[in-house]
């Protein structure tokens, strides 16, 4: 019915929209605290990447830093022998996730209160430097399969839905489960997380943080308490995300350059929006796989993946630098 | 006497020169909301000019137009008998007008000297290549414009501290400090936005000596934003009163004391 | 007592604007500089150069061009890796296309050209500033990074991908190529280093310098008080382009020999450079030497002490490492965020009073 590269390019696009989801999934956990500190946090995919390590560990039975024990002192321990069922351990992966926020709340953020941005900004860079080194050493840097049991592989059902479009030639659309669980995950935490923004009392306690540090103190909120609030909401997210694309791709390292793929997401989307994370994440998802199918694979050599969402975003910085739905930044003299 | 064209002498012996900048219909707009409505005065060379009005009056954004930070949607700024184009902040700083600002604006991350100094920057011409070889004519006209700075320094008597960076002095000094760098920079035309605000009596009697003095020895002509009264009507020789972006009084103080528009806007009446 | 100031007083503005008006501290640089040039090129080695004193001495000059950009002006760069690999590539081409010339000429050009590059890429800084700024330089660190790798062009088509700095020599003696002799690398890059310190130095004391620091404080302020941002912003991304090319070509020709873009100048290698210059000391020439060193030691002390003397396999120590690194950047940023080089003041202001307190 429909010629092959069109439904090839209409393939890559569904592909795009599942990556773009995954990508406001991470983009999510950035608004999340950009918006309550004004700190763009490049340590969010080390998190997730710590988030995963950590999981996993709990489900093994693995001894945490087994690796500097045996070195210090000769032994050669690995695991404790028991395996704990994936709920479990979910809970209380998020429990060690909850904990690192206050941690890093109150050694870290508290002291850099009212600092511009930009330190900020390298303190998240340090502070992923400290956590990559710590999760290594913590876990182990060998790569890790994480199974909590999401349906995985391609969609049969998909599949046979939309084998007619190819008419003679049998064609249908190779779409991830996992994907697709991913996304419907992503849809519910954009949800519950703009519910609980709007109509709680510590979500507006939050927006009144992200407007005015001072002001917020002044009618009694506790900054320390919505910062940990806040981070921990990340750390969930980012739990949540490194589930996902561990489950996809293993749990290692590069899980941490999730952060880098979040920045044009967010310039897009506005560094402030939720609602924008989502949208700059299918843009970008889309936008990426598209222009690779299109003109990158063609014309420029391909790998353009790389560096396609950098220059959208960088377009975008030039001429709206508030993004699609973020505010606008006023500068008075 | 302000009326006359040519200049003439004051009561106290100071030389007020023909008409150095205009103000012509000034209409300033953010968005909806009307900063400055259709506004027109003069200012004369020598002079020491106040602003004064209720707080949001536009007394700042005024400032700002004569700065070339903002650029009025309607009107025009006259300056030396001609109009000025629509040009860039520096640009109109290297016309000779220099300011100092409501909120301290200080570079934080340099000492007193170095602050004063950036007020001489549009006076020191060696470029690129000069500046990275250094000796020679870099090295000559750091030294040369070392010395104008040091004789501001003398003059505002902040000799003690030219070495401490600007983040650790009380607001007193900084203010101070602020003033110093606009006069470094040999100013035809000089700016002050509200320079005794958080200021006690004393603060505030150092800086009105400091300000006649920059008007008498070197003949700078003053704008000031000012809301201490007393202040306001010592120094000044002729006063514009804003509000709501409007002006409802422009004449020497005297004058202006006694307008009644201005005294049911801003002066309010003495009760006993 | 051990370091004497009293008595010691500037007469003249030109006096009191010198780099080292104390003369104890004069002396001291004067002492260092005989050391680098005429003690340590006859007892150098091979170990020491390369583990040591050439990836330091490059690293320092790339460090005093970061330094200059976000230290001095204020505008954030993530794209000093991407930098780096403009100056070695262009170095490679002009080393390939025009074998006569000389080296030394061929590594300040790759500076020019890529001090070109780096102020294309800054002028975005013209409208958006900080963070975003930051953000819009990664976008040239991945973009350069995919230009070397993909566009044939830059490598000379060969098939590896790989560049390979030919043999070139200075002065009858071997700079590059593996049979270089120590000394002649360590000397080649201290050359560079001395003239690149001696030219930031003056840049940064004087009316540029200023016009850099007041952009960085207060932009606005600056720019109504007279400094034309546009001007200001540029020459900062050129000058600091100029450096940090500089610093690629010399990595590249003389350091590695061989390279290929995308392991040795990716966004890692950006990230060390402005580690650097964080923990040495943001605005400060001394404080980009003082990091360069920190950041070249570190590891090499940790593989001598913990691998070397403890047995501990490398893996640990490169983790231990990144946990070392990040959590002094975020206590330098927290404490000291004018690094080592604050430190280091600080600890001459103890001297001066010791053994008081104050």
């Amino acid at each position: 019915m429909f010629p092959d590269q069109f439904l090839f390019g209409v393939e890559v696009l569904l592909n795009g929209l599942m990556a773009g989801v995954l990508y406001a999934l991470v983009a999510l956990g950035f608004v999340l605290i950009f918006k309550a500190s004004g700190i763009f946090n490049y340590a969010q995919g080390v998190m997730a990447l710590f988030a995963a390590l950590t999981l996993v560990g709990i489900m093994d039975g693995q001894v945490p830093f087994s690796h500097l024990i045996n070195a210090i002192f000769g032994t050669d321990v690995h695991h404790f022998g028991w395996h704990v069922p994936a709920f479990a351990a979910i809970l209380l992966a998020m429990a060690v996730m909850v904990g690192l926020a206050w941690m890093v709340q109150h050694f870290i953020f508290r002291h850099l209160v009212g600092q511009e941005p930009i330190i900020l900004f390298m303190a998240t860079i340090g502070l992923a430097y400290f956590m990559e080194g710590f999760g290594d050493m913590m876990w182990g840097s060998d790569i890790k399969k994480l199974d909590v049991g999401i349906p995985q592989g391609g969609s049969f059902w998909v599949e046979e839905i939309t084998a007619f479009l190819g008419g003679s030639n049998f064609y249908g659309f190779f779409i991830d489960k996992l994907d697709i669980v991913a996304a419907v995950v992503a849809i519910i935490l954009v949800v519950l997380l703009v519910a609980f923004a709007q109509y709680t009392k510590q979500g507006r306690a939050m927006r009144a943080v992200a407007d005015d540090h001072q002001a917020a103190l002044s009618v009694g909120i506790s900054l320390s308490f919505i910062w940990v609030l806040v981070w921990s909401l990340a750390g969930f997210v980012a739990l949540v995300a490194g589930i996902m694309w561990g489950a996809k791709s293993g749990v290692q390292f590069s899980l941490s350059l999730i952060a880098l793929k979040a920045l044009p997401v967010l310039m897009l989307g506005g560094f402030t929006s939720i609602p924008g994370a989502i949208v700059g994440g299918l843009i970008v998802g889309v936008g990426e796989k598209l222009f690779e199918f299109l003109i990158g694979a063609p014309f420029l050599g391909g790998a353009t993946e790389n560096w396609f969402a950098y220059m959208l975003a960088l377009v975008f910085l030039v001429f709206r630098p508030q993004g699609l739905f973020g505010e606008k930044i006023i500068e008075r003299v | 006497m302000f009326d006359q064209a040519e200049s003439f002498v004051t009561a106290d012996g100071r030389t007020i020169g023909a008409v150095m900048m205009e103000m012509k219909n000034i209409t300033l707009r953010f968005g909806g909301v009307v900063a400055i409505k259709d506004i027109s005065f003069d200012v004369r060379e020598g002079e020491i000019r106040a602003i004064i009005g209720p707080n949001g009056a536009g007394k700042s954004s005024m400032l700002n137009v004569i700065s070339g930070f903002y650029h009025p949607q309607e009107g025009e700024v006259w300056y030396k008998g001609a109009r000025r184009p629509e040009m860039k902040p520096f640009e109109v700083a290297r016309q000779g007008i220099a300011r100092t600002f409501q909120n301290i604006a200080l570079f934080e991350g340099m000492s007193v000297l170095d602050n004063v100094m950036t007020g001489r920057l549009n006076h020191m011409k060696s470029g690129i290549l000069s500046q990275a070889i250094w000796y020679g004519k870099a090295e000559r006209e750091e030294t040369e414009n070392r010395a104008v700075v040091e004789r501001v320094i003398d003059f505002l008597e902040i000799q003690h501290i030219r070495k401490t960076p600007v983040s650790r002095l009380p607001y007193g000094l900084k203010k101070r400090v602020e003033l110093a760098r606009a006069l470094a920079a040999d100013p035809k035309l000089l700016l002050l936005d509200e320079p005794m605000a958080g200021m006690n009596v004393e603060e505030k009697e150092d800086m009105s000596r400091f300000i006649l003095d920059v008007n008498d020895e070197f003949g700078t002509t003053i704008v000031l934003i000012e809301h201490d009264m007393g202040v306001v009507m010592d120094l000044s020789d002729r006063v514009v009163v804003m509000d709501y972006g409007k002006k409802i009084g422009d004449g020497p103080p005297d004058e202006v004391r006694n307008n009644q528009a201005v005294i049911d806007a801003y002066l309010g009446v003495a009760h006993d | 007592m051990l370091y004497r100031e009293s008595g010691d007083f500037s007469e003249t503005y030109k006096a009191d604007s010198q780099t080292f008006p104390i003369k104890f501290d004069r002396y001291r640089y004067y002492a260092v500089l005989v050391f680098a040039f005429l003690v340590i090129p006859f007892i150098i080695n091979d170990y020491w150069a390369n583990a040591v004193l050439v990836p330091f001495l490059i690293y320092a000059i790339a460090a005093i061009g970061l330094n200059i950009l976000v230290g001095y002006c204020g505008q954030v760069s993530l794209g000093t890796g991407g930098f780096m690999a403009v100056g070695a590539y262009a170095c490679y081409k002009l080393m390939t296309a025009f074998p006569e010339v000389s080296i030394m000429i061929h590594v300040v050009v790759s500076g020019g050209i890529t001090a070109a590059v780096v102020t294309i890429f800054g002028l975005p800084s013209l409208r958006i500033k900080g963070f975003y700024l930051a953000v819009a330089t990664l976008a040239a660190q991945f973009f350069l990074v995919w230009l070397f790798n993909r566009v044939a062009w830059f490598y000379n088509y060969s098939a590896s991908g790989q560049i390979n700095a030919p043999d070139r020599t200075v002065f009858g003696h071997l700079v590059t190529g593996p049979n270089t002799e120590a000394w002649a690398k360590y000397m080649i890059c201290l050359v560079f280093l001395t003239v690149a310190g001696i030219l930031a130095r003056n840049m940064t004391r004087g009316a540029l310098g200023r016009k850099w620091s007041a952009i960085r404080d207060m932009d606005i302020a600056a720019e109504i008080i007279g400094v034309n941002p546009l001007m200001a912003k540029l020459s900062a991304f050129a000058i600091s382009g100029f450096f940090i090319g500089i610093s690629g070509a010399l990595f590249f020709s003389v350091y590695l020999g061989a390279t290929e873009v995308g392991e040795v100048f990716g966004i890692q290698k950006s990230f060390l450079v402005l580690f650097m210059i964080i923990i040495g000391g943001l605005g400060s020439i001394f404080g980009s030497f003082a990091g360069a060193a920190f950041m070249v030691l570190l590891p090499v002390l940790l593989k001598n002490v913990l691998v070397g003397g403890l047995g501990w396999d490398t893996a640990l120590a490169a983790h231990l490492e990144f946990v070392i690194v990040g959590a002094l950047i975020i206590v330098f940023l927290i404490a000291e965020p004018h690094g080592l080089a604050q430190l280091w003041r600080v600890a001459k202001e103890k001297l001066r009073l010791w053994p008081f307190p104050h």
